[in-house]
């Protein structure tokens, strides 16, 4: 099958003023994002996640390279909208990205863009306020809402557009733990909906709960595989100034004490299970 | 310099129907040099709390005593208040609006009539307490820095007014790893090298339980708990149920406990739990 | 904390003016400011006084509130008396000074300053009884057949919809700056006028650049959301012309020809 997703060769340079050669945002990233897949993209400030994600949905335009979104190229200005539609995009800042001062007007905007007929923008806009829990707040201000609240909201707008996958740049950042656990729990859900999951971030344990990780750095793809396998290596990680999730640092100061930790351990559960076995051992 | 709260209490609009009682009867002391974390859920009036203890608001009822001065008498003057104690606001860099680094950090000591001097003396000192090199940022402009540098310029920019108790909120807040343990090494730093009282607000659980000597719990406009933060991740129901994490490592002797594995002694952090494993499973 | 912000003077309710659709209500109070003109005698302004308190009434509306709206142009009003009281020629009543009061004056004056007062608080019920967003919804529609000819029906209204989302939260931003700047040693309040304005530039200059960032993201965020300006847009909320918007019409119809009647042919 197609991949949703396909990133060839892709290399992304911001403009500047002064004609000083910068280092390209994105380096020759060629990647495949199949469908109804959960990838997390993770890597330090300046790493270039964030541009990679803003090339797939053609918020930028590759210098170099091609992009396609099922099939279609997103510098192809014709597209563009259809693309938009496929890909959906939730941003970091949860305030600024709702428009309307009324929950549901602002999760109808989408629809509304897409020229969908009224009765179905309303069917649509209850079904994806459910979906996030916020139908009782539906003709609430935003303002009057938590970041998590407002996240949500700006989740449910991006569904309502019915898109087939949803890229989130760095959604929890500047929500507080609670916030999080909201957010994520609604991610977990849509993908077990069918809708592929781009989750770009730096907190190590969403990361873990991805089939896939994807660790960039320089604009470059320095790592690829499953959680297990990435998490591994933790120099490397370390190296490029990210953290390991908490169970894996725990494994890797055992091993160093010489408790025989089996590799790929990132669950707390699976660390528990080691811990007891080993008690009753010895 | 010492801080001794009693009775603090806040209500805004109060008298009207929809009144919010945001502090309780709050009571508390913090000791001159110390290291206080503040942890409660979004709403439990932390930033209503700290906004109190450098006179931005005045209490409904209370007193709030700084090194035995009482800040809530109306006759102390703002100027000799915001000296003594500074205030980092969450997000701080956006508040930065200098043309450059050097006039931006200046600005607070020049609020406080320091002689120029002195005040080049306190910018160069702050800059290096950041971490930031004088030579390199002082006359580039604040907006032309990354994200955690900007942030630093703004710690730098209350930092130079030197004050004896340093109010921190959130200061981690959306950076990423390198960042925050960043920030974290500099609020040390400046604990250690200024000998001042830190007070701590985070969400970040990992974090208070590895800097915090003492900490404070709030919970809907009251502080419910007060304590070591031994004392206090230990009572981890306590804390579940009212919406506040554990840090990593109690997080994970919690799960332990639930196995039937108890450790002697609770971990804070990794380090500890390593500690603490190893000596349950004998394998020193 | 700055939580809960009524834009505009909007008084809630759900009164029988309330409900009535913004199209109906925004084109029968210009309706009414223009027949305000029409009127040339007492009898007509007591019939319009008259609509207009039946309005109120019907608006469940607070006179308090009714009034607060003529507050800020109570000097115009006695300025605009008093022009007319003393400028008008005709026959003179009393004289102060070198100043002439006639009785044409006087007429001029009552009707010109009662004129003022009936359309300010004519307007504020338009305020008061609608709905921000749903004004800017109302306005949309009414100039959008107008989009023919090139007026950006469409982008007015969303440039008042962006306002009045964002405007409470940049109130909130300014306090947050405010209150920044003032915990390093910043006061805003003491000093003659031109050391105020000063003092203002450490909230301003953050506070725009809070504005151009939020413009940046949600420019951003809209274009991912396929937005693309005006053209092949829906709306989820159609505004349907319901029986009492009919009924309003009726009777603002029937104010108007009765105002004309009893001014230029009883």
């Amino acid at each position: 099958m197609d991949p949703i997703i396909h990133m060839l060769d892709l290399v992304f340079q911001y403009k500047k003023d002064d004609l000083t050669p910068e280092e390209p945002a994105v380096d020759h990233v060629t990647l495949r994002i199949e469908r109804g897949s959960f990838t997390a993209i993770i890597g330090r400030n300046g790493s270039g996640k964030s541009t990679l994600a803003k090339n797939i949905n053609g918020l930028l335009i590759p210098t170099e390279g091609t992009v396609y979104v099922k099939g279609l190229d997103t510098a192809d200005p014709d597209r563009i909208w259809e693309i938009r539609q496929t890909a959906g995009m939730v941003f970091q800042n949860p305030d600024n990205q709702l428009v309307s001062s009324i929950v549901e007007d602002d999760v109808a905007f989408g629809p509304e863009n897409l020229g969908v007929e009224p009765g179905e923008i309303r069917k649509r806009v209850d079904e994806s306020l459910y979906a996030v829990n916020m139908y009782e707040e539906r003709k609430k201000a935003p303002h009057l809402l938590s970041g998590g609240q407002k996240q949500r909201v700006a989740i449910a707008g991006v569904v309502a557009m019915r898109p087939e996958c949803i890229i989130f740049d760095e959604p929890t950042a500047m929500l507080d733990p609670h916030g999080r656990r909201e957010v994520m729990c609604i991610i977990r859900k849509l993908h077990r909906e069918g809708i592929t999951i781009v989750l770009i971030t730096h907190f190590m344990e969403e990361a873990a709960e991805a089939e896939r990780v994807i660790i960039m750095d320089k604009g470059k793809v320095m790592m690829d595989g499953s959680p297990r396998e990435v998490f591994a290596r933790t120099e490397e990680i370390r190296s490029l100034d990210l953290d390991v999730p908490f169970t894996v640092d725990l494994a890797e100061r055992l091993r160093s004490r010489g408790f025989p930790v089996p590799d790929g351990i990132i669950e707390e559960e699976e660390m528990a299970d080691f811990l007891c076995q080993y008690k009753s051992r010895t | 310099m010492s801080i001794q709260v009693k009775n603090l209490t806040h209500i805004y609009s109060e008298g009207m129907p929809y009144q919010t009682i945001a502090l309780e009867d709050n009571s508390f002391e913090i000791a001159d040099g110390s290291f206080v974390g503040i942890i409660g859920h979004t709403g439990s009036g932390k930033s209503t709390l700290i906004q109190h203890l450098n006179g931005l608001l005045k209490p409904n009822s209370g007193t709030i005593l700084v090194d035995g001065l009482d800040i809530t008498d109306a006759s102390v003057s703002l100027r000799d208040i915001r000296q003594r104690i500074g205030l980092v606001f969450q997000y701080p860099e956006y508040q930065l609006f200098e043309e450059t680094v050097e006039k931006d950090v200046a600005f607070g000591p020049q609020n406080l009539g320091l002689p120029e001097d002195l005040i080049g003396e306190r910018v160069r000192e702050a800059l290096h307490l950041v971490g930031l090199s004088y030579e390199d940022v002082g006359q580039r402009s604040p907006f032309d820095l990354s994200g955690g540098e900007k942030r630093r310029v703004a710690i730098a920019g209350v930092i130079a007014m030197r004050p004896k108790v340093l109010i921190l909120d959130e200061p981690t807040a959306g950076l990423d790893p390198k960042a925050h343990k960043d920030i974290l090494n500099l609020i040390e730093r400046v604990h250690r090298e200024e000998n001042n009282t830190i007070i701590l607000v985070s969400h970040n659980m990992g974090d208070i339980a590895a800097l915090s000597e003492k900490v404070l719990v709030m919970h809907k406009g009251r502080m419910v708990m007060e304590g070591t933060p031994g004392e206090v991740f230990k009572k981890a129901e306590l804390l579940l149920g009212m919406g506040l994490e554990l840090p990593p490592a109690a997080g994970f002797m919690e799960l332990l406990k639930q196995r039937g594995i108890n450790l002697e002694n609770m971990p804070l952090t990794i380090e500890e739990a390593v500690e603490e494993i190893t000596v349950w499973t004998g394998n020193n | 904390m700055i939580r809960d912000i009524t834009l505009g003077q909007y008084y809630p309710g759900e009164s029988k003016i309330h409900v009535l659709d913004p199209r109906v209500k925004i084109i029968c109070t210009f309706a009414y400011i223009i027949t305000l003109f029409l009127v040339r005698d007492f009898v007509g302004f007591a019939i319009a006084v008259g609509f207009l308190g039946l309005i109120i009434i019907l608006a469940k509306v607070p006179l308090k509130f009714i009034f607060k709206g003529l507050k800020p142009i109570f000097f115009i009003i006695i300025f605009t008396f008093t022009v007319n009281m003393f400028m008008t020629k005709g026959e003179p009543l009393a004289e102060i000074g070198f100043l002439t009061i006639t009785r044409e004056g006087l007429y001029n004056a009552f009707f010109m300053g009662l004129r003022l007062i009936l359309l300010i608080i004519g307007s504020s019920l338009l305020t008061l009884t609608t709905k921000p967003i749903n004004l800017t919804d109302g306005i949309e529609r009414l100039l959008s057949p107008f989009r023919k000819i090139g007026v950006p029906a469409h982008e007015l209204a969303m440039m008042m919809t962006i306002a009045l989302r964002f405007i409470p939260a940049l109130l909130e931003e300014t306090d947050k700056i405010m209150k920044a700047q003032m915990a390093r040693g910043a006061d805003f309040e003491t000093g003659n006028l031109l050391r105020r304005a000063k003092s203002l530039i450490p909230l301003l200059v953050p506070l725009f650049i809070s504005a151009f960032r939020i413009a940046q993201d949600l420019a951003m965020a809209m274009e991912a959301r396929c937005y693309r300006g005006g053209d092949a847009r829906t709306r989820m909320n159609a505004m349907r012309f319901h029986t009492r918007d009919a009924l309003a019409s009726l009777c603002m119809i029937c104010f108007i020809a009765l105002i004309v009647l009893q001014a230029y042919y009883l």
